[in-house]
């Protein structure tokens, strides 16, 4: 049970909140707020602050929906190309291929553009009960997410998953562990601390990756800025907001993720 | 020493010349993403329409040096107060958001007399109660979205905004939206193309002045006063001469004026 020094040292340095440089960072940011308070038109936003904080919630549902449903998605997919036999492995590779080699971009518009345009030319279709469902444009974005994220997280958990030392899963069949118990106490915890920076990063570009569904119609924050330019032409002042919404939302994200390694002891296997 | 100075006079009444020529050039931004009957390229590459007809009478009736300058329609309101154009003529709203940002000349041509578009098998009135718990889509940021979010947004199941008309065409052909509003003009051409055989014309919506009155007007820079009232008083002119129905007559067999 010994630190690591190395990066428990290097983590926990002590830092003075007031150095100077710091100090002239805050004044600098002090004064750009104060410059766009005074200079640029806000005079918009009391008219589109509902609009904007159900943008911002749709953002941030479709971030969390996304990312749980595609990291759940991307265990299996890691596992099986580790560990799977080829019928398993090869799709499993074949999809994390397909998905990280094409523009997510082109991905949304395919599935709600494409899939999504061919349901209502049946009619059992229209007189289901997924009809009412499968007419609005959300689920095509989390769809499309989720797939993405999985394809990504799936190749950076295959690598986690090979990085685990094989004597540790051979110890632990050695104690009597069922297959299942050695995944969930020693594999799966050990990738995951591994992967976790990644996880982090790739959760982040999941959060930039949002605003492409302002392109099939669901309206997220993005789309909320969008809105706002066309409806006032007033252009720069939401993309501003918009942009540091986004580094907030960054800001959270990783902070979050930070707790979340700190939290799990580095210890020297 | 003569012969230099007269060429140095000349010089200079040339460069003087040209400069003047400039200043007198009216760059109209039009947004270059095609949008027929009003603008689009032909096969040679050159922009024609009805908009297009309507900016060169204009400009020939208030005497202006006109250059057509596409821009993207996302980077119109920059290049207008960038002064890389000077006047936009694009199908551009005249709402009351948008007087804040930008000065608007008087209208040349009306986006009301709204006109709700629905599927052949369904029954569907232009009213608020004939269009309860629809699904009603339109073009955001047009005066047609002021509309139906002030008299129709109560009772319909959802009001959706689209960037574009063709998106919402294509989410009525696809059955995403139970309806789509939008002007004679839109709706005229939707129903002799992609909507021919799927959507036909469900009737208009009720009056209301207010808000039908505004149309479509040339977007302009607030301190530009001056080439407002040549704008303002070509469109008088063309009207009363005879030309701007002429040219409409080429395109539309309904008056796009309105009243």
């Amino acid at each position: 049970m010994t630190h690591s020094p190395t990066t428990a040292s290097e983590n926990h340095r002590p830092i003075g909140w007031f150095e100077p440089h710091r100090i002239i960072l805050i004044v600098i940011a002090i004064t750009l707020v104060t410059a766009a308070a005074v200079f640029m038109r806000w005079d918009w936003l009391p008219d589109y602050y509902t609009l904007a904080v159900a943008g911002l919630w749709t953002s941030i549902w479709i971030l969390i929906v996304t990312c749980v449903f595609g990291f759940v998605l991307a265990l299996p997919l890691g596992l099986a190309q580790v560990t799977g036999p080829n019928w398993l492995s090869l799709p499993a590779k074949a999809f994390c291929t397909v998905i990280r080699g094409t523009p997510l971009l082109l991905q949304i518009w395919l599935l709600y553009y494409g899939v999504g345009s061919l349901f209502p030319q049946y009619p059992w279709v229209r007189e289901s009960a997924f009809w009412p469902l499968v007419r609005q444009a959300w689920p095509y974005a989390v769809l499309a997410l989720t797939l993405s994220f999985a394809g990504y997280v799936g190749e950076v958990m295959r690598g986690a998953f090979a990085g685990v030392p094989r004597g540790q899963l051979e110890a632990a069949r050695a104690f009597g562990m069922s297959r299942w118990k050695v995944f969930r106490r020693v594999w799966l915890p050990q990738a995951i601390q591994t992967a976790l920076p990644t996880l982090s990063g790739d959760t982040v570009l999941q959060l930039k990756s949002t605003p492409l569904v302002a392109t099939i119609t669901v309206v997220d924050l993005y789309a909320v800025a969008l809105r706002v330019r066309q409806d006032t032409f007033v252009i720069y002042e939401p993309l501003l907001l918009l942009a540091l919404t986004y580094m907030v939302l960054t800001g959270l994200l990783v902070w979050i993720f930070n707790r979340l390694e700190a939290r799990i002891p580095v210890r020297v296997g | 020493m003569n012969v230099v100075s007269k060429l140095l006079t000349a010089a200079a009444i040339f460069c003087a010349s040209t400069l003047m020529a400039q200043a007198d050039q009216v760059k109209v931004g039009i947004a270059a993403e095609p949008s027929p009957p009003f603008f689009s390229l032909d096969a040679s590459g050159h922009w024609v329409g009805w908009e297009i007809e309507i900016i060169n009478a204009i400009c020939a009736e208030a005497k202006l040096d006109c250059v057509l300058t596409p821009v993207a329609w996302d980077g119109i309101i920059p290049s207008l107060t960038s002064k890389k154009i000077d006047v936009i003529m694009s199908g551009m709203s005249i709402t009351e958001k948008r007087k804040k940002t930008i000065d608007f000349s008087d209208k040349y041509f009306s986006d009301s007399g709204y006109t709700i578009v629905g599927p052949k098998d369904v029954t569907m009135d232009a009213t608020p109660e004939g269009l309860k718990g629809k699904i009603l889509g339109i073009q955001v940021s047009t005066n047609a979205e002021v509309y139906a979010s002030k008299h129709l947004k109560n009772s319909l199941a959802e009001l959706k905004t689209y960037q574009t008309q063709d998106e919402a065409q294509q989410d009525l052909v696809a059955g995403r939206i139970d309806a789509w509003m939008a002007s004679p003009i839109a709706v005229d051409s939707f129903l002799k193309t992609g909507g021919k055989t799927c959507c036909e014309i469900k009737g208009k919506v009720a009056n209301d002045p207010k808000i039908m009155a505004a149309g479509v007007g040339a977007g302009l820079r607030k301190e530009d006063a001056q080439l407002k009232e040549k704008i303002n008083a070509a469109i008088r002119g063309i009207r009363a001469n005879g030309k701007y129905n002429e040219i409409t007559k080429k395109y539309f067999d309904f008056d796009v004026y309105g009243e």
